[in-house]
């Protein structure tokens, strides 16, 4: 156990609950009959169960958890912007929580006068925010608009703005909620480039996120937040695999009716044939997708595209491309091997006549299938056959 | 904890809001800042219209404009903080669910606005007093702590009705009826001489914006201001006001400090 100067933030058995009123009064009806009954109901929801753990100095630490397990909340504690109802959080040094960018960014007020609002509510007096201004106009690229009312600021512009007073800012710990990927490409690396500073010099950081590149690329330890419970610490890398698990069950479980209900309006079916296991593969295995189409179109170049879940496009061909011939109205696509990484996948089909310009019938959102390995030798999106030697 | 109350980073976020305040409050309007002279200045001058000079109040007392026009300007302070500061909390929602700023600090900038409204209108009424050839005494010097009062009285209004609008939005229409009731039960358009049943005027005095407002106006434009040391004929009573307004700031303070811990989660 290290030691306690050694803590950055240290949470102990802390307890979470909110209440959920039941109904608002919208009747002057309901008002009087709840004055009668005196408090209005609600209902107790419990977000967080005894939650202990430490962050220590230096770390990079990654919450994640899906949509409602209470990592949120849990940042928030964490922030002192929700007192716990059980247990502590205590902060070594000073804390300085981004929950969302440009908070109290004023659409009236100027960049500068922005600029130092914001950072007067992240808790940095004139003289310190005076000596970070020039960085951070610099680091949003925006310096001849310093002057101008925000309003006139093109949305990437104040993104981009807000962003940098964040990774200016000089503090003890830093708390992200998903607040990383701002501005377009170039921005991206370049706030990458500044996290990989953060990690080099060991600045503590908090990151709570969805996405699991992230985590791999960046934390030092993570926890797995569900339904208000810590269910997975410690290695980034088996904390977010397992995340994929949670994940995959839950999207499992609603697929098969999904996939099923989905291709009925449309001209063209595709269907996986070998969906045995609730449409879960794992790398390496064959599959076979029949797509089928109305009889009335003549369809003479069939497509077919795997797109992943968030909307990135994996790989697509079609049988042009391939020297394939059309016979009837269906055609199977086999897959030999699947050689693509862990994730949601979706299938999209299209059915052209003549020329590629001549579009007879597109599914945009064809079967969901998982790939899911358990035994993991490889990382990344794609598996790229390769040897060693020296 | 006063360290902690008047640190750097507590004065630098106080002095942005309080600017950031003044900077939008006129925002778009064609006077701008002369409004905060102009409003009740308009005031004054519909009251001094119809009650000294329609309704012939105040004949017996001397520079009765600039008495109107003092009592006006503290309770337009009065009303000014009490209402900016009942929505401030509700107001700043997004900081309070999103960061960690001192809660008080959002209530503190609302008065400090109203605070700098007040000096800018104690200009005005010091105009007044030249142009009306008000004898200007040494007891000037005990206005601050009359001022100190209504302010600690208003102070603990605020972070009880700020804090109380969070959890009962109905605190605004009620506190607007208070008011207004306040307004007449206060000897602001008359004089306090017009009502002749004396324990009428005791009860009346035991207000600290009452007895506030007519220690004002005794030490500042009139020795014939009745104050009530002389509606009881003790000077002892004055105490009984002040308390009032100092326990009002306690027990605003202590439910303050009570509910500002739920404030992100019941906003």
């Amino acid at each position: 156990m290290g030691k306690v100067q050694d803590v950055a933030i240290k949470v102990s058995g802390v307890s979470k609950a909110f209440k959920l009123p039941h109904e608002k009064q919208s009747s002057i009806k309901g008002l009087f009959i709840n004055i009668f009954r005196g408090r209005r109901t609600y209902e107790k929801q419990q977000v967080l169960k005894d939650i202990s753990f430490d962050i220590k100095k230096g770390e990079f630490f990654g919450i994640v958890g899906r949509n409602g397990s209470g990592k949120s909340t849990l940042l928030k504690l964490m922030a002192g912007i929700y007192s716990p109802d059980e247990g502590r959080v205590q902060v070594n040094g000073k804390l300085t929580p981004f929950i969302e960018l440009g908070v109290g960014f004023n659409p009236e007020l100027t960049g500068r006068e922005n600029v130092f609002l914001n950072g007067a509510l992240l808790g940095f007096n004139r003289k310190e925010m005076t000596e970070m201004y020039d960085e951070i106009v610099e680091f949003a690229e925006i310096e001849k608009f310093m002057d101008q009312k925000l309003k006139n600021y093109s949305s990437g512009m104040q993104v981009r703005l807000a962003f940098s007073i964040a990774i200016m800012s000089k503090s003890d710990v830093f708390v992200f909620d998903e607040v990383l990927a701002v501005g377009d490409e170039a921005f991206q690396k370049k706030s990458l480039k500044i996290f990989d500073e953060y990690k080099a010099r060991k600045q503590t950081i908090v990151l709570v996120t969805h996405d699991m590149e992230t985590v791999k690329r960046f934390c030092t330890r993570a926890i797995l937040v569900d339904d208000g419970n810590i269910i997975a610490s410690g290695d980034p890398h088996q904390v977010s695999s397992e995340y994929s698990g949670l994940n995959s069950a839950a999207v499992g479980k609603q697929m098969e009716e999904a996939n099923t209900k989905k291709d009925k309006k449309s001209d063209v079916h595709v269907k996986i044939l070998d969906a045995k296991n609730k449409n879960f593969f794992e790398y390496g295995e064959t599959m076979t997708v029949r797509v089928t189409w109305n009889k009335k179109l003549d369809v003479r170049n069939v497509g077919v595209a795997i797109y992943k879940a968030n909307g990135e496009y994996v790989f697509g061909t079609n049988t042009i491309l391939d020297k394939v011939s059309l016979q009837g109205n269906s055609i199977d696509y086999k897959i030999d091997s699947l050689d693509i990484g862990n994730g949601v996948y979706n299938f999209k089909a299209g059915l052209f006549g003549k020329t590629d310009k001549e579009v007879l019938g597109y599914l945009s959102k064809g079967p969901d299938f998982v790939v899911e390995t358990k035994t993991h030798k490889w990382e990344g999106v794609t598996y790229i056959p390769h040897s060693w030697g020296t | 904890m006063f360290n902690k109350i008047f640190s750097k980073q507590n004065k630098a976020l106080l002095s942005e809001l309080v600017r950031t305040d003044f900077k939008l409050r006129y925002q778009g309007s064609m006077l701008g800042y002369a409004w905060s002279l102009l409003r009740p200045l308009l005031l004054f001058l519909i009251l001094y219209i119809v009650f000294a000079q329609f309704l012939r109040l105040g004949r017996d007392i001397e520079h009765f404009p600039v008495y109107l026009l003092l009592g006006i300007v503290l309770w337009t302070f009065f009303t000014d903080m009490t209402n900016q500061s009942l929505g401030s909390i509700v107001g700043r929602g997004d900081l309070i669910r999103k960061i960690r700023i001192p809660r008080w600090i959002i209530v503190v900038s609302s008065s400090v606005s109203a605070l700098i409204n007040l000096i800018l209108n104690m200009l005005v009424v010091l105009l007044f007093m030249i142009i009306n050839d008000v004898d200007i005494t040494s007891r000037v010097l005990l206005l601050p702590f009359i001022l100190a009062q209504v302010y600690v009285l208003s102070l603990g209004l605020s972070l009880f009705l700020a804090a109380a609008f969070v959890r009962f939005r109905d605190i605004n229409y009620i506190w607007e009826v208070l008011l207004q009731a306040a307004f007449y039960a206060t000897p602001i358009i008359y004089p306090l001489s017009l009502i002749t049943n004396t324990s009428f005027q005791q009860i009346i005095m035991l207000n600290p914006m009452a007895q506030a407002i007519q220690d004002a106006r005794n030490v500042l434009v009139t020795t014939q201001t009745q104050t009530i040391a002389e509606v009881y004929g003790s000077s002892a009573m004055r105490l009984v006001p002040l308390t009032i307004s100092f326990l009002i700031l306690i027990v605003g303070v202590w439910y303050f400090r009570r509910e500002a811990r739920m404030f992100a989660e019941n906003l």
